[in-house]
């Protein structure tokens, strides 16, 4: 086929420089030499046809492994029907969907809160140095505590209900989010803030019709990172004290060893990061249009 | 220009600029550099990289204070930026959530110009520039030279006595930078102004400019003032002939001395 004949073409150019060889258009599916060029564009084609290989790949290896009965004993890997089952049942019963919403409630309105005044207090400190020295030494102790160190202090302060849970959330993402969202204020150009002031913007102007939009791109981003991070703390709150989530779902299917539960509520976390992830990405395409890391 | 006695557009008096390094010490970048600039003259400064040019540029935008002396335009105290001065930056400053005459009405906007003012005016320069196809364009969407294009229009729709350039057109491919340099002119010539016009580009100052300032290198001073003796209206054409070619050897010569000082080496090694 094409791919071996457009590499002895090339060979041959190569140590024959005289004569000159128009190299055909690259077959790049079947070429294994383009796949493994750094930075090298690929067609549409072979990309979607190694995203279902790694699928297949997954679910086969799943499969094999469950169903071949390899991996001993058999409840440690539940078998892809039994996790589909049990998801069916669970649906029904309206378990999956009681635990889904009540964990999801949970993490957006910590999450949500915790943007609300990180996002804005996160400009102030990447554009303002004196907001930077106020609140960085308090920040950078933070966000190295893990969260889940403080939950025993939240549940002697606040007690054990969801206002809990939004607390860890809370304090989990809000000094990260401050410093992403500070780190994307601080990398707005200088020059793009002096050309409004040459253009008779005040320094009210600036924040609102410079600083603002131009954060944008970046704050989406850090919103989205950071509520992939919000679903780690509240699988650790929900472990420690809940009555109603995913987390707590799951730990008690552990007790009953009933793994194939488990993994329903593994999928179920995982489905839903994945949809925010596209969510934000929808966001950002539709809103920013004019972002420039939207081709 | 009615007025007999003519005072200066732009004066800088006795201008001095320190700034201080990581390590704390001191460097002076600026030495008590004094210059007039008329109205609507078109001024071009060239020297070697860090005599000081731009940040002189900064200090008549008001976007830094001199360490000493001071810098006047119609004889008043400049003291902060001002849509009186615009200024066009080397790197690419449009605003990218802003189409093309989104970025032309920044400044209209800001005046409280109403819509159709606004789109009117923006219009007017997207015409001048070239640029009236690509007015919903985002700077994404465009070139080098168009993004330097419509930082131009930005500035001039503005209506600015004074319009700052920066090596505006530093990044740009030479090519471009000729059809740049032909359509500034051009609008010059259509809307006089007085323009100052930083470069390190010695055929980009003499084609430009009514006259041209050369800097010493680090600290920065006034080394030579040259009237460029060449006939307006200028096309390309102009950088070819004799008359050019001797004006640019001086410029040469007298700018060579300053950049070998800048790298470090003295004239007498050479």
């Amino acid at each position: 086929m094409g791919s071996s004949d457009s590499v002895i073409i090339m060979e041959t150019s190569t140590e024959n420089p005289s004569v000159t060889v128009i190299p055909p258009t690259p077959l790049q599916l079947v070429n294994p030499l383009a796949l493994f060029r750094p930075h090298e564009p690929i067609s549409r084609r072979a990309y979607g046809l190694t995203v279902i290989f790694s699928l297949v790949l997954l679910l086969g290896g799943w499969s094999i492994l469950s169903y071949g009965g390899i991996v001993k004993p058999a409840y440690f890997l539940p078998t892809p029907t039994e996790v589909f089952t049990a998801a069916g049942r669970m649906i029904q019963s309206g378990e999956l969907l009681d635990n889904a919403q009540a964990s999801l409630i949970v993490v957006v309105a910590g999450w949500a809160l915790a943007a609300l005044v990180a996002v804005p207090l996160g400009i102030l400190m990447g554009s303002l140095k004196f907001v930077e020295a106020l609140f960085e030494p308090f920040i950078d102790f933070m966000r190295y505590l893990p969260v889940s160190a403080l939950i025993p202090l939240l549940i002697l302060y606040i007690g054990l209900d969801i206002k809990e849970k939004i607390a860890v959330i809370f304090l989990g993402t809000f000094f990260q989010l401050m410093l992403l969202v500070a780190d994307v204020a601080a990398h707005v150009a200088k020059d793009l803030l002096d050309s409004a002031y040459t253009l008779g913007a005040s320094r009210w102007h600036v924040f609102t019709t410079v600083l603002f939009p131009a954060t944008l791109p970046g704050v989406i981003d850090a919103l989205r990172i950071t509520l992939g991070w919000a679903w780690t703390y509240l699988i650790v709150a929900e472990l420690i004290a809940a009555d109603k989530g995913l987390g707590i779902m799951i730990m008690e299917s552990q007790r009953g060893l009933r793994t194939d539960k488990i993994f329903v509520g593994l999928l179920t976390i995982g489905l839903l990061g994945f949809l925010s992830d596209f969510l934000f990405k929808w966001l950002h395409r539709t809103l920013l249009p004019w972002s420039p890391r939207i081709r | 220009m009615n007025t007999p006695t003519m005072i200066p557009k732009l004066q800088l008096r006795d201008i001095t600029m320190t700034f201080r390094t990581r390590r704390g010490s001191e460097v002076l970048a600026v030495d008590n550099l004094s210059l007039d600039i008329a109205d609507r003259e078109f001024v071009s400064i060239v020297g070697p990289s860090g005599c000081g040019k731009s940040t002189l540029l900064r200090i008549v935008a008001g976007l830094v204070q001199p360490a000493k002396g001071s810098a006047l335009i119609d004889g008043r105290q400049i003291t902060g930026p001002g849509a009186d001065r615009g200024m066009v930056f080397q790197s690419y400053t449009l605003f990218p959530w802003l189409t093309v005459q989104g970025n032309i009405e920044y400044g209209l906007k800001i005046k409280h110009l109403s819509t159709a003012e606004r789109s009117q005016t923006a219009q007017h320069y997207m015409e001048m520039v070239g640029l009236q196809d690509f007015k919903n364009s985002y700077p994404k969407e465009l070139s080098g030279g168009m993004m330097q294009r419509v930082a131009i229009a930005r500035a001039l729709a503005n209506d600015p006595e004074v319009l700052l350039m920066d090596e505006p057109f530093g990044a740009l491919d030479a090519q471009t930078r000729a059809i740049m340099q032909e359509l500034l002119v051009t609008i010059w010539q259509q809307t006089p102004k007085t323009i100052v016009f930083v470069t390190h580009d010695i055929d980009e100052a003499l084609f430009l400019g009514d006259r041209v300032y050369i800097m010493t290198a680090r600290p920065g001073r006034i080394k030579q003032v040259i009237d460029v003796q060449l006939p307006r209206p200028r096309v390309f054409e102009v950088t070819t002939e004799p008359q050019f070619v001797e004006q640019k050897r001086a410029v040469l010569n007298s700018i060579k001395e300053e950049s070998l000082k800048a790298i470090g080496l003295s004239v007498e090694s050479n």
